[in-house]
């Protein structure tokens, strides 16, 4: 075929075959040029003009911004200082940053809101038994999921509630919810309605894809009109709505309102996050399950739910961010949450300085975002670890 | 019904005990007349090879056995228990027919061992020990017992499909319905499973077995069946129907896929 020989060839040993191979080619290193940090610096960061071109740019945008922000957030700021005298413009201080004193200060009541200062313990051993059920369940490795799960949907909320709303009974004044506010109120409400809008997204997504044409079409309408409709209109008509409809004796605590609105909203969400997984899965693993004569209930339990949900945690944690940003809208129905503390406390005259207001709103964005940064972390390490075990 | 049928439609073998009968088994997808009138009937330790061209309904028809596809007309009776919408009933016959799939359909989030004990601890109420026993059991059986702990995933498509025939075994099914079990596999790695079918046909399972390995239907299979348009055409010993097709399709068929 070819007309000089090709290395690796052996001749005169070539029988009827044009080519035969008597050794093989070992693999060598890549050359030097496409290993290093030069190499690395090439590849990512000059790999052409357009290219060479944002990366002086984006040098240049840090260049410019990074020092003044470090120079307001810590340099300039002031630490230290009980009101607003800390943190004016006086003589020797001409250059005011971030009023730290203030957000030290009031510290306490963007935490509790109005909680008696004696029962702040109570929302302290909350927290800590909220880390708790947060690790143990989302801990990959962590012991006997099985008792987490019981621990975090069913303990928990029975214990939070008795904790923070007290139980004269077992020695925990009452402490009426129009005294609750600040971080605590915010945790509250993310808390149930992450609780409570898995499982009842997971109940409505199997009941839009079910046979029963009845629950199917109950799904359907309470799935479509929550997302038809805003969360603000949901809260407002929890909360100004319901009262309307029910005597008087009866009315709903104004928290509790909000709770179920916001439930309610975030369960029509994630029942089409879970119903994406529910039909991401091969029919193949529905009719696996049923040949072997698993019942529907064991079939979705054992194979489809495990799975379904595994592949969209993802999606299921972004839809909690989502939620746990959204809470910031209770304050419209009156409900002192974090975002509305530190609101408040920013107009209150004993801080009025010219820093106090952005320091409280750099406050707030740090909690924000450091909560929402943990749960995407985490979401995109189950990505990773998924992808490793897709590949096996 | 089954007094007129034609010989091809009435088991091979003399015994008489029945596993299947359909009688005159009609379906449609929407407007699509997809199974058009099938008689059959097949004995206890009967071995039938279904082929056709694709399209022809063959398997539909196997999975009509175990109601993962719902018949319209006709009669359905599994063991003596007719199909109908009844669950309980639905429940019972597939615990006692095992099907191995074209795409295994194994479940990748579960090791093997627990592919294999699943239904028997679930459906069957085993304890768990009993049950990994006969899981390692049907393992060994179908050599690969070394893999228990590993993911589906971590296994080759030959592999899996094995692993797939040990999991419907551990249900002492009566019959098994094999649904294109090789058409997914690499060349290199049909052997495998075929061999394991051949040794569990010479154990006289009940098998329906819808498939283009003539080899196989040549060795092992009492009867063939040919399908074409949701009709069977044609149905005969293995013999007789490489052989001598009778119907035109039939010969037209076996041009094309014994070249």
């Amino acid at each position: 075929m070819t007309v000089t020989e090709p290395p690796g060839v052996a001749p005169g040993n070539r029988g009827n075959a044009d080519f035969v191979r008597s050794a093989m080619a070992p693999a060598a290193k890549p050359p030097s040029s496409e290993v290093g940090a030069i190499a690395w610096l090439r590849h990512n960061l000059f790999t052409g003009p357009l290219n060479t071109l944002l990366t002086i740019g984006l040098v240049l945008l840090g260049y410019w911004t990074i020092p003044p922000l470090v120079d307001y957030l810590f340099i300039d700021a002031v630490w230290t200082g009980s009101d607003r005298e800390a943190c004016i413009y006086t003589a020797e201080r001409t250059k005011v940053g971030a009023c730290w004193a203030f957000v030290v200060d009031r510290a306490a009541f963007f935490t509790y809101g109005f909680y008696p200062l004696a029962e702040r313990w109570r929302i302290d051993v909350f927290f800590v038994l909220l880390v708790i059920g947060i690790v143990w369940l989302l801990h990959l490795r962590a012991p006997r999921k099985d008792l987490a799960a019981i621990y975090g949907f069913v303990f928990l909320p029975v214990a939070s509630f008795l904790l923070l709303s007290g139980t004269p009974s077992l020695g925990l004044p009452t402490v009426p919810t129009n005294l609750w506010g600040g971080m605590m109120v915010s945790v509250v409400v993310s808390a149930v309605g992450i609780v409570v809008s898995l499982p009842l997204g997971i109940l409505l997504a199997l009941g839009r894809r079910s046979n029963m044409p009845a629950a199917k079409l109950f799904c359907v309408i309470f799935i479509e009109f929550v997302r038809g409709v805003p969360l603000i209109t949901v809260l407002f008509m929890a909360s100004v709505m319901l009262p309307l409809f029910v005597p008087d004796y009866m009315q709903p605590d104004k928290l509790l309102r909000a709770l179920v609105g916001i439930a309610l909203f975030a369960s029509a969400y994630m029942a089409e996050v879970v119903r994406a997984g529910l039909q991401a899965l091969p029919k193949g693993q529905y009719e696996g399950a049923m040949s072997l004569g698993l019942g529907w209930g064991q079939m979705m339990r054992l194979i489809i739910l495990p799975q379904a949900l595994k592949i969209t945690i993802p999606n299921i944690v972004n839809t909690y961010i989502g939620l746990f940003k959204d809470t910031t809208l209770v304050v419209i129905v009156g409900i002192f949450d974090f975002l509305k503390a530190i609101e408040a406390s920013r107009i209150d005259p004993t801080w009025a300085a010219p820093t106090v207001s952005t320091t409280g709103y750099i406050y707030a964005s740090i909690f924000y975002f450091f909560c929402c940064y943990a749960m995407s972390a985490y979401a995109r390490s189950v990505e990773r670890r998924l992808a490793v075990a897709d590949k096996r | 019904m089954t007094n007129t049928a034609p010989a091809g439609l009435k088991p091979a073998k003399l015994t008489h005990e029945t596993a299947i009968e359909m009688i005159g088994v009609n379906k449609w997808y929407g407007e699509f007349h997809v199974l058009r009138d099938i008689d059959l009937t097949i004995a206890r330790g009967e071995r039938v090879v279904v082929c056709g061209p694709s399209g022809s309904g063959k398997s539909t028809l196997i999975r009509c056995v175990n109601r993962l596809e719902e018949h319209q007309k006709g009669r359905i009776i599994v063991d003596g228990v007719e199909l109908t919408n009844d669950l309980k009933r639905i429940d019972e016959i597939r615990r006692e027919v095992g099907m191995v799939f074209q795409h295994f359909n194994l479940f990748p989030h579960l090791t093997i061992l627990e592919n294999c004990t699943l239904a028997p601890i679930w459906v069957k109420k085993m304890p768990k020990k009993d049950a990994e026993e006969v899981a390692m059991h049907y393992l060994t059986r179908v050599k690969i017992p070394e893999q228990a702990l590993k993911y589906p995933g971590q296994l080759s498509g030959g592999q899996q499909q094995r692993v797939a025939i040990a999991r419907s075994l551990c249900m002492s099914p009566k019959i098994m319905l094999f649904d294109e079990p090789t058409s997914a596999l690499d060349p290199e790695m049909v052997k495998e499973v075929l061999d394991t079918m051949v040794a569990l046909a010479e154990e006289g399972m009940t098998m329906i077995c819808v498939t283009h390995e003539m080899g196989f239907a040549r060795q092992v299979a009492d009867r063939v069946i040919f399908m074409d348009q949701g009709q069977i055409v044609e149905a005969n010993t293995p013999d007789e129907f490489f052989r001598d097709p009778r119907h035109e399709r039939t010969r037209l068929f076996l041009s094309q896929i014994l070249h």
